[in-house]
Formats: structure tokens, C-alpha cells, sequence
């Protein structure tokens, strides 16, 4: 046990420099993502066609492709099409495509459960149909798909963990790399996944205090 | 990309269809037990009911994945790619289909529990005659929506060297890394060519449970 313990000391600086760049990466991803799929939720319902045919293209390959293909695809498959990327580049542009499309569905639904008389109201006070997206829908909108949100945020830092694939130094794979050179794996493992769950256990409780707190204040 | 390459990818189908099918079976049959302590009257129950839960689903599962194979195969236990993947995604999906079964329990009226008691029925008829179906009609949604989550996580089982889709797709993108381009958009398609006829079938399924039962 005190074994286990000073050979966690000595590696958590590593891991935990790892993990900052875990959250960098999903940091990013969010932080692209959520606004592409705003836009997303928005143009799916498009008048035009093409534009509507487009968006839901993108929206269900994002969210029908595993993530990991959807980076190994950016990592391995774009270079060959004359487009090389970093690993952080590729993994920030896969996991920000993943975020744009199940972000999209999560604010799609957000903005259908705004009462239609808002929309109406609007309309009739002559706000522009911009105006009345950006002031009365969007607003009431995001605030029911936050919570859902916050939970798909949790998810993403997760989803982070798979760009050990594409040779990203996050968490994981400094915890791989690790194993390989001491082969003491199941306590390295076990430490990344205590850092992981470190996170992630306080956000889950997080999010289901802001949910209930949310859900008060909409009868 | 020849066709060559597209049948060894479309080799792969094979295994991410038995570690999805194996884990979600897996995860359906452990999810009851879990469930079952999660809405139990016992506090210590439901205690480890809701840290197996919130443990299992907040730890990435390709750790999960990593610490069965690499972690319990450092000198603990040799366990097989195949079966490390469908364990570790197994018990990733019990938890969550615990939640999934606890959300239809209380969907259910208490005044069915009531009419079956009036009616004399005995707990087992209680139970599988007049709740299982209904549970399943309501599960039914959740529970292909997250199958299909499960056949896209599957891929990672590709990490530790099962012969799947994703796995195949790495193997011919190494050797013919001009078309990795074509490979891993084909990879993709073929996930997403899978998911159509579950969802499909899944919504018919519930369309069809639907119109059974009074609004």
C-alpha cells in the first residue's frame, strides 16, 4: 500500500500535467462546439433545403461515427488529402464536430420547448425575426438545454481520454506511457481513473444541483 | 481504396456486432440486480448501489478497458481482448441501464401495483404479467438509443486489439496510408450503416407497443 502510494507521488506531477491538457482539449472542443451547434439547431430548421439537407448531414455523421474514427479520421485520414494537423489540432477538430452534433439535438430540443406565444409575441411587439431569436427564444432556450449541457460537457472530458489514439499526451496516455516503462499498469491506470472520477464524480452532483435549482424557476 | 479493403473492414463488422450484442446483454442482465438495490428500502443498498453507479459512469471507459486488460494482465489475471471489452463495456452499460430501468419503474402508476394486489395476483404474475411488460415498453426507447451509443463505443475495444471495425480501418490505414482518407470516412459509414436499421427497427417496435395500450 505505501508502496502504491509513493509510486503515485512520484508520477501524479506527469499525470496531472497530462490532465491539464485533457481539459485543454475539451475546453476547446466545447468552446467551438457549443456554439456550432447553436447555429446547427438554428439552420436545421432553415426554409431552404440545400441548407437543411447540409446541416443535418453534418449533425448525423457527428453524432453517428464513434468518436474515435471521427479522430482518427482528422489525425491519420486528412494528411493524406493534403491537410496535416497536429494531434491537439485534430483532436480539438474532431471532438469540436462531435460537440457541434449532439450539442445541436440538445439545444434543438431547448428551443422547441419555448412556448410558441413567445415566438408570437415577439412578432406582434415588431421585433425582427433575428431580434426575436436572439432576446426571447435563444435566451429561454439554452437555459432548459443547460443542464443537458453541463452533462454532455462531462461527457466530453471523457471522450478526451480517446485521443490517446492519436498519440495526444492527456491523461491517458501518460498513464500508458507510464505502465510501459515501470510495468506497474494497474496502479497507474487506477490513479488516472481516480483523477478522471476526481472530476467527474463533483461535476455530476454539480449539474444535478443546477438542474433542480433550473427546474424551480420553470413552472 | 479497393475492394479488397472494403471487404477487410467490412470483416470487422463481425466483432463489433459480438462486443456490443455481449456487453449490452451483459449490461441488461447485471442492471437488474443494481436496480433492484438502488430502489430497494435499505440504506446500505442503495449507498452502493449509487457509488457503483456514479463510479462506473465516471470514469472513461476506455480506462475501463485499459485497467481490465492492461492493468489486471500486469501479473493479476491474462484476460483476452474480446472478453476485457465485453466485461468492461458490460458492467459501463449495467450501470446505466440500472438508471434507465429505475426511470421506467416509477413511470409506472402505483395503482397498478394496487390492482394487482386487489386482484390476489401472486408476486411472481405481479411482476412478470403485469409489470415486465410495461416496463419494457418504456425501457424500450432508452434502451435502443443507448445500444446504438454502445455499438459507436465499441470502437475503442479497437484500443487493445480486438479485430473490429475501427481495428481493421488502423491496419489498412498503416499499411496503405495514401487512402486513409477513404478508410476511415468507410469506417465511419459503416457505423452509422448499422445504427439505421437498429433505430429503425426500434421505433417500429415502439410505435407498435404504443398502439396497444390506451393514451
Amino acid at each position: 500500500m505505501s508502496q502504491t502510494l509513493s509510486f503515485w507521488a512520484e508520477y501524479l506531477p506527469k499525470l496531472l500535467s497530462g490532465l491539464v491538457i485533457s481539459l485543454e482539449v475539451t475546453g476547446a472542443a466545447l468552446a467551438i462546439g457549443i456554439p456550432l451547434g447553436l447555429v446547427a439547431a438554428l439552420l436545421v430548421q432553415s426554409k431552404s433545403r440545400s441548407v437543411r439537407w447540409t446541416t443535418l448531414a453534418i449533425v448525423e455523421i457527428g453524432r453517428g461515427a464513434p468518436a474515435l474514427i471521427l479522430l482518427q479520421f482528422a489525425y491519420f485520414g486528412l494528411p493524406s488529402s493534403g491537410l496535416q494537423l497536429s494531434s491537439m489540432g485534430s483532436a480539438i477538430a474532431a471532438l469540436s464536430w462531435t460537440t457541434c452534433a449532439y450539442t445541436s439535438e440538445i439545444i434543438r430540443a431547448g428551443l422547441q420547448a419555448v412556448p410558441r406565444g413567445q415566438n408570437e409575441a415577439a412578432m406582434t411587439l415588431g421585433l425582427s425575426r433575428l431580434d426575436a431569436l436572439r432576446f426571447v427564444i435563444v435566451p429561454q432556450g439554452m437555459r432548459v438545454a443547460a443542464p443537458a449541457l453541463l452533462g454532455f460537457a462531462i461527457l466530453m472530458l471523457q471522450a478526451s481520454a480517446l485521443c490517446f489514439s492519436i498519440a495526444l499526451p492527456e491523461l491517458l496516455s501518460r498513464a500508458n506511457l507510464i505502465g510501459t516503462t515501470t510495468f506497474r499498469y494497474m496502479e497507474i491506470l487506477m490513479l488516472a481513473a481516480l483523477l478522471y472520477a476526481a472530476i467527474c464524480i463533483p461535476a455530476t452532483i454539480l449539474v444535478a444541483v443546477i438542474e433542480r435549482r433550473l427546474g424551480q424557476h420553470t413552472a | 481504396m479497393t475492394l479488397d479493403g472494403v471487404l477487410l473492414i467490412a470483416g470487422g463488422i463481425y466483432w463489433t456486432l459480438v462486443v456490443t450484442v455481449c456487453a449490452f446483454l451483459l449490461g441488461a442482465a447485471l442492471g437488474v440486480p443494481i436496480c433492484a438495490m438502488r430502489v430497494s428500502r435499505s440504506r446500505v443498498l442503495n449507498a452502493v448501489s449509487v457509488s457503483l453507479i456514479v463510479l462506473l459512469r465516471s470514469v472513461p471507459p476506455i480506462v475501463w478497458i485499459f485497467l481490465l486488460y492492461f492493468g489486471l494482465g500486469s501479473g493479476f489475471l491474462t484476460i483476452n481482448p474480446v472478453p476485457a471489452a465485453i466485461i468492461a463495456l458490460g458492467v459501463i452499460t449495467a450501470a446505466n441501464m440500472a438508471e434507465i430501468y429505475r426511470g421506467a419503474l416509477s413511470s409506472i402508476h402505483p395503482g397498478q401495483w394496487d390492482a394487482s394486489h386487489a386482484l390476489g395476483l401472486p408476486v411472481w404474475s405481479e411482476f412478470f404479467d403485469v409489470m415486465v411488460p410495461q416496463l419494457f415498453r418504456v425501457t424500450l426507447p432508452s434502451a435502443t438509443t443507448y445500444l446504438i451509443g454502445l455499438l459507436k463505443d465499441s470502437a475503442i475495444a479497437s484500443t487493445i486489439g480486438v479485430a473490429e471495425i475501427a481495428y481493421l480501418a488502423n491496419f489498412l490505414s498503416n499499411k496503405q496510408f495514401h487512402a486513409s482518407l477513404q478508410i476511415f470516412a468507410f469506417a465511419g459509414a459503416l457505423y452509422i450503416l448499422i445504427s439505421l436499421p437498429l433505430a429503425a427497427v426500434a421505433r417500429d417496435a415502439d410505435a407498435r407497443l404504443r398502439s396497444k395500450v390506451a393514451q
